[in-house]
């Protein structure tokens, strides 16, 4: 994991300094990385749970990490973008719970399924345009855009299911490929996860993501079509939360419409936030939410592993974030003192 | 006052502005030559900024003429003025905190490769903008430094060397100065009066006098929306106009006195 959190434009690698690795550079390597944290509480966790019990370790385990760990790193990296832009997406949860219902209304409507997909994807594009164009031209928060839309959806849900919960058959190679399979959460996930890390860290694109974020101002200055960056965010998250919805969809087979989509954009959102992304713009690490994501799952495995009951464990996890996050905020003093 | 020469990058004629019942500007006629540093000197509300405000096409004259070598432009927009070289230079509203030097210097005109995508050259911008600066004599410890960790002078520095690398010919500088150490003044300083030796026009507007007296060539006092005094700093001093600027005060004051007691 230290490994991954690397990136070829970091601003201090010691390497590059020319100093070698002396104990002083690379402590003040770790301390200005802000993933710093999170990779190391989350090792520490895997080493703590890993001594409670072998069972962490099972491959069956690992998979049903992972298929937890989809969504909130696909969702999560999503937010990335949003945060980056000091904007949020609080309807991503809900996108991902509706998008499986568009290709089922649609498959069910006698459209074949692959072409069912592919207008539901549109249609959670479409949700995204409509967030952002509200945010950016009606200059509502997108906070409360977002909300109201996440309801919205969950109506329209509601309304169109008549409430009751639908079977999907999913079999073949297709459903393998496209979620079914053991591992084809996290390869999905991962592969949006680097994605949108590269169309973040190293395209023309994400610069301007990160200038818009960060003094929107100067970005428009400079003759960025500010407006038009967010809108095009606000479209990818969507996007990729529907597509990691409709994988899900057909890994599990069935849908409830009572699931509500703000229980699942939380998870995501305090990834990225522990992962050591700011919530005020212009500073994101896709790799800390990729951590982020990897910690939530492994504290959430682990404490089921050891036989935690559901009530001590929300107080755990909300002891674990919030004590993490204290961590991130203090570590940023320090680092910033060790800029000067 | 000093005649307009055929070098004459930018000239004013009768600009002047109302804001309803109130004149800013009542005609002001001002030149500047190439590479030369002028100061604009004026109490608050003396039109200063409101002529910086039409010379960078924020807000068109009521009436008067702008002249950029020798041709009449109209500006209707900061785009406008940007277009004929004319640029505006806030240290701190101009560049991108988060990102580093040499991304701000390329922000918006950044090298890429793979067409379409858009693949930042990180290491050709890198190179090229050590080049630029190397030019204009801005040295920066680190350019993948982050521009927030930079002192006020730095990002003063970067903010001008971006504006000039996009081909600003005239530099409007509001206070360049303002809340620096001596070392950073004198980074400016330099930075100034490197760009001036290569043909950079600029106006400074400051209150502060011994910045002013450090930056400039010429200095124009604006009082009551009308340039009153144009001289060459080597030909004025501090004190003589710190007593002018006193004097009129003293001036009107009086004046205000007398039309209320005649009332």
């Amino acid at each position: 994991m230290a490994q991954a959190a690397v990136s070829p434009d970091s601003p201090a690698l010691p390497l590059t300094a020319g100093r070698g690795f002396t104990p002083a550079s690379v402590l003040k390597f770790l301390v200005q990385r802000r993933e710093t944290p999170v990779v190391v509480v989350t090792v520490l966790a895997i080493i703590y749970f890993g001594l409670r019990t072998s069972a962490i370790f099972e491959v069956a385990n690992i998979i049903a990490t992972t298929q937890y760990m989809g969504p909130i790193l696909v969702i999560g990296a999503g937010e990335v973008l949003m945060l980056v832009l000091a904007e949020i997406d609080l309807s991503a949860g809900q996108v991902y719970l509706t998008a499986p219902w568009f290709v089922y209304w649609f498959w069910h409507a006698g459209v074949p399924v692959g072409f069912a997909i592919v207008i539901s994807l549109l249609l959670c594009a479409t949700i995204g345009l409509t967030n952002g164009l509200i945010t950016v031209l009606l200059g509502v928060p997108s906070l409360i855009v977002t909300l109201g839309m996440q309801f919205l959806l969950y109506g329209v849900v509601l309304v169109v299911s008549s409430y009751t919960q639908e079977e999907i058959p999913g079999s073949g190679t297709f459903a393998t490929i496209f979620g079914a399979g053991a591992w084809a959460d996290l390869l999905w996930g991962s592969g949006i996860v680097v994605a949108i890390w590269f169309l973040l860290k190293h395209t023309r694109f994400g610069l301007h993501v990160t200038a818009t974020g960060g003094n929107t101002l100067a970005a428009a200055e400079a003759g960025i079509r500010v407006a038009r960056v967010k809108v095009w965010c606000f479209m990818i998250i969507a996007t990729a939360s529907g597509f990691i919805g409709i994988l899900d969809l057909i890994r599990f087979e069935s849908m409830d419409p009572g699931d509500y989509g703000l229980n699942i954009v939380l998870g995501p959102i305090v990834a990225a936030v522990i992962g050591g992304t700011a919530l005020t713009g212009g500073r994101a690490t896709v790799v800390g939410t990729f951590v982020g994501a990897l910690f939530l799952a492994v504290v959430e495995d682990g404490l089921n592993l050891i036989g935690m009951s559901a009530n001590d464990f929300y107080l755990f996890e909300g002891i674990i974030i919030l004590g993490l996050m204290i961590l991130n905020v203090q570590l940023r003093r320090v680092a910033f003192r060790y800029r000067r | 006052m000093s005649a307009p020469s055929p070098d004459t990058i930018l000239r004013t004629e009768g600009i002047t502005k109302r804001f309803g019942a109130v004149v800013a500007l009542r005609g002001v006629d001002m030149h500047l030559e190439r590479g030369e540093v002028l100061g604009l000197v004026g109490d608050n509300g003396a039109g200063k900024s409101t002529f910086v405000k039409i010379l960078c096409g924020f807000q068109p004259p009521d009436d008067g003429r702008i002249f950029v070598e020798g041709r009449q432009v109209h500006f209707h927009s900061v785009k406008d003025a940007r277009a004929v070289g004319i640029e505006t230079v806030y240290q701190d509203l101009a560049l991108v905190p988060q990102l580093t030097v040499y991304e701000n210097l390329f922000l918006n005109r950044e090298l890429t490769s793979l067409g379409r995508v858009g693949v930042l050259s990180r290491r050709r911008m890198r190179h090229l903008a050590e080049q630029y600066l190397d030019n204009i004599k801005v040295h920066m410890p680190d350019l993948n430094a982050e521009v927030e960790s930079l002192s006020g002078g730095q990002r003063q520095a970067v903010a001008v060397a971006r504006a000039t690398r996009l081909n600003a010919k005239i530099l409007l500088l509001d206070e360049p100065l303002a809340a620096m150490g001596a070392k950073e003044s004198a980074l400016i300083m330099d930075l100034v009066k490197d760009l001036a030796r290569q043909g950079v026009s600029m106006i400074v507007i400051d209150h502060n006098y011994a910045h002013l007296f450090a930056l400039c060539d010429r200095l124009n006092v604006i009082q009551q929306g009308k340039i009153t005094v144009d001289t060459r700093v080597a030909d004025t001093s501090v004190e003589e106009l710190t007593e002018l600027m006193v004097s009129s005060f003293r001036r009107q004051l009086e004046a205000g006195q007398k039309a209320l007691e005649e009332g």
